[in-house]
């Protein structure tokens, strides 16, 4: 019984030892590989998705921590970090108009005024994987699919797949009745009437009474082209408490 | 040995000279051959050996015809050695030393040092492959075929070349950190097992392995859950640098918050959102003077120790009563808080019996809760 705690104990110190060498060894591969290509990680959004996407399947995560040698020696960290703040300044700055709902373009485009003309280039992809990271805060960050794009929530408002759903139908128009919720989705008045009062309650959605017909349920985060209010990075700081 | 052309030595205009060394032999694969004494040149086009004592002989070969480059380490009585593959000579090339060879390499031995160094550059060369972007003249192309159509070939070729390269270089790597990620799912599965005797310290310095590589980590102890060495520092860090902004938003911040005051403090080496709920969850463990706290929601908040959320609802209460009802905007407004906190305070109060909801279309309304005051 004794003997066999020792072995087992020892194989695991000797493959912890070896852990040791292989990841001395591969910092230095890695410091010579950062050398080669870390100008073009930084510059060039598509070697960021080849990169990530390989990591991914191994099951690697560069972006776990600023600690990491990916962070350390590509800079990888400290741009995707540095743009989850400045998305969390964007969508503070626009709750009070959108309720915390807001289009992956508009997103962009607001990040992307607020970083200048002279910063890197970011993609959506850099955005969505920035946005996954700050997930872990707790503060109710979420990607919800619609049309051809994503919607990214920014408050802990509880969306289930009847509100999402209602949110997809709603990306054509920017709104949606009742009438049209019962036509596509075959849904009883009941149901459709409580998701748009969920979506009210949230502030995610706009009622209409004098709308032509029935009432509109406008979504503010999907109309962007009739609202375009510029909001300036320093808007966006002071928007934070 | 076939490769080689004689020439003048001189160097064509846009080509520039990126290093040289005296006291380089050349090697036919294995065997010696006479130029045993000369001076290696290295350009952005070739590679040039001149005969140390008769200047007259010399010769060159394009680097385009290089295939790959080893280097061989010195050794008792032996010169450090680079050995360069080669393309096949082309059937039109000028004259030079040798018509033929059953060689498809050549040696350079570095009698007077240097290879090293030489041998950098020449990988450099190798890699950035200047000759490609800068046209020199007719006599180094020759032994290309007809040019227009040729340079473009050779700059695509170049261009996947380099892709291809670097495809290469990445999958090298992750190659790497996928070995890297098979060995550490084997010792974190012993750790869970509990075989054999592995160390706390040993634990903690096999975490702070996963950290670098970025691998999620399997393996949590009840004292520091799945935090490092470096997760500890960060903790005490954090302490000193949110003691007085907690102070100055009375007692309390969503995490969100502090993630942007601190990355934007730090500037350069920024934490990434793991690292500091990593950190966070440790402040109590460190008996630091903040805390975490979940709510129930899964707002996550920083609370200065001092700070009493339960007390404060008392408070809200007044706040509420006095007001008649309130919602969430506007009871931040009156606080000067947060919209996110106000809501989770109010809550809170509504959890512990002090506040009821009024729950509309119009929004989330809290009244005091009158059952609980005058029953």
């Amino acid at each position: 019984m004794h003997r066999r705690g020792v072995g087992a104990g020892a194989i695991a110190k000797k493959k912890l030892a070896e852990m040791s060498k292989q990841l001395d060894m591969f910092k230095t591969n890695l410091e010579e590989f950062a050398s080669k290509h870390k100008q073009e990680i930084r510059k060039n959004p598509e070697f960021r998705v080849q990169f990530q996407d390989m990591c991914a399947t191994i099951g690697v995560d560069p972006l776990a921590s600023g600690k990491g040698f990916w962070s350390e020696m590509l800079g990888v960290g400290d741009f995707y970090y540095e743009l989850g703040v400045q998305i969390i300044e964007v969508c503070l700055a626009l709750k009070h108009r959108n309720g915390g709902l807001i289009t992956l373009e508009e997103l962009h485009q607001q990040v992307l005024k607020g970083r200048g003309k002279f910063a890197q280039d970011v993609s959506q992809d850099d955005l969505i994987r920035a946005i996954k990271k700050l997930k872990a805060l707790g503060t109710g960050f979420g990607i919800i699919p619609v049309g051809g794009t994503y919607l990214i929530q920014s408050v802990p408002a509880e969306l289930n797949m009847d509100h999402t759903v209602v949110l997809q139908l709603a990306e054509k128009n920017g709104y949606v009745t009742v009438s049209e919720i019962k036509a596509s989705l075959k849904w009883e008045t009941e149901r459709a009437r409580q998701v748009l009062e969920h979506l009210l309650k949230e502030g995610l959605a706009w009622l209409d009474l004098q709308a032509p017909g029935e009432a509109h349920y406008w979504l503010p985060a999907l109309f962007t082209d009739l609202y375009s209010q510029e909001i300036t990075a320093e808007e966006a700081r002071e928007a934070l408490p | 040995m076939d490769r080689f052309v004689w020439t003048s030595g001189l160097l064509e205009i846009n080509e520039t000279l990126v290093i040289q060394q005296r006291g380089v032999r050349i090697y036919d694969g294995e065997e010696k051959i006479k130029f045993d004494a000369g001076t290696l040149l290295l350009s952005t086009h070739r590679l040039i050996w001149r005969d140390q004592k008769n200047h007259e002989c010399c010769m060159a070969i394009l680097l385009s015809q290089i295939v790959f480059i080893e280097e061989q380490a010195a050794g008792i009585g032996k010169s450090a050695k680079i050995v360069v593959h080669l393309h096949p000579a082309p059937p039109n090339k000028e004259p030079g030393p040798f018509q033929s060879s059953k060689n498809s390499y050549i040696k350079l031995s570095f009698k007077e040092h240097g290879q090293i160094e030489f041998y950098r550059r020449l990988s450099e060369e190798m890699t950035q492959r200047r000759w490609e972007n800068m046209p020199v003249s007719q006599s180094l192309q020759t032994n290309r075929g007809p040019q227009p159509g040729r340079i473009r070939a050779v700059g695509i070729v170049g261009i996947e070349r380099k892709l291809e390269e670097k495809r290469k270089e990445t999958d090298k790597n992750i190659s790497e950190a996928k070995e890297m990620v098979e060995l550490s799912k084997s010792i974190a599965n012993k750790i869970k097992d509990k075989q054999g005797d592995i160390t706390e310290d040993e634990t903690i310095r096999f975490k702070s392995y996963l950290l670098s590589m970025g691998i999620a980590n399997p393996v949590t102890r009840e004292t520091y859950g799945s935090g490092t060495q470096y997760h500890m520092q960060l903790a005490k860090q954090l302490a000193g640098i949110l003691q007085v902004p907690l102070e100055e938003r009375g007692g309390i911040m969503s995490l969100t918050e502090v993630y942007c005051l601190v990355n934007r403090a730090r500037g350069m080496e920024l934490l990434s959102p793991e690292d500091l709920v990593n950190a966070c969850k440790m402040l109590e463990a460190l008996k630091l003077p903040l805390r975490l706290r979940v709510f129930d929601s899964g707002v996550m908040v920083i609370e200065l120790q001092s700070h009493k959320e339960e007390e404060m609802v008392a408070s809200a209460l007044e706040t509420v009563s006095e007001k008649g009802s309130l919602t969430s905007e506007e009871f931040a407004k009156l606080v000067g808080m947060s919209v996110l906190l106000a809501k989770e305070r109010l809550l809170l109060a509504e959890k512990m019996g002090h506040l009821c909801r009024d729950d509309s279309v119009e929004g989330l309304r809290f009244y005091p809760n009158l059952f609980m005051t005058q029953s």
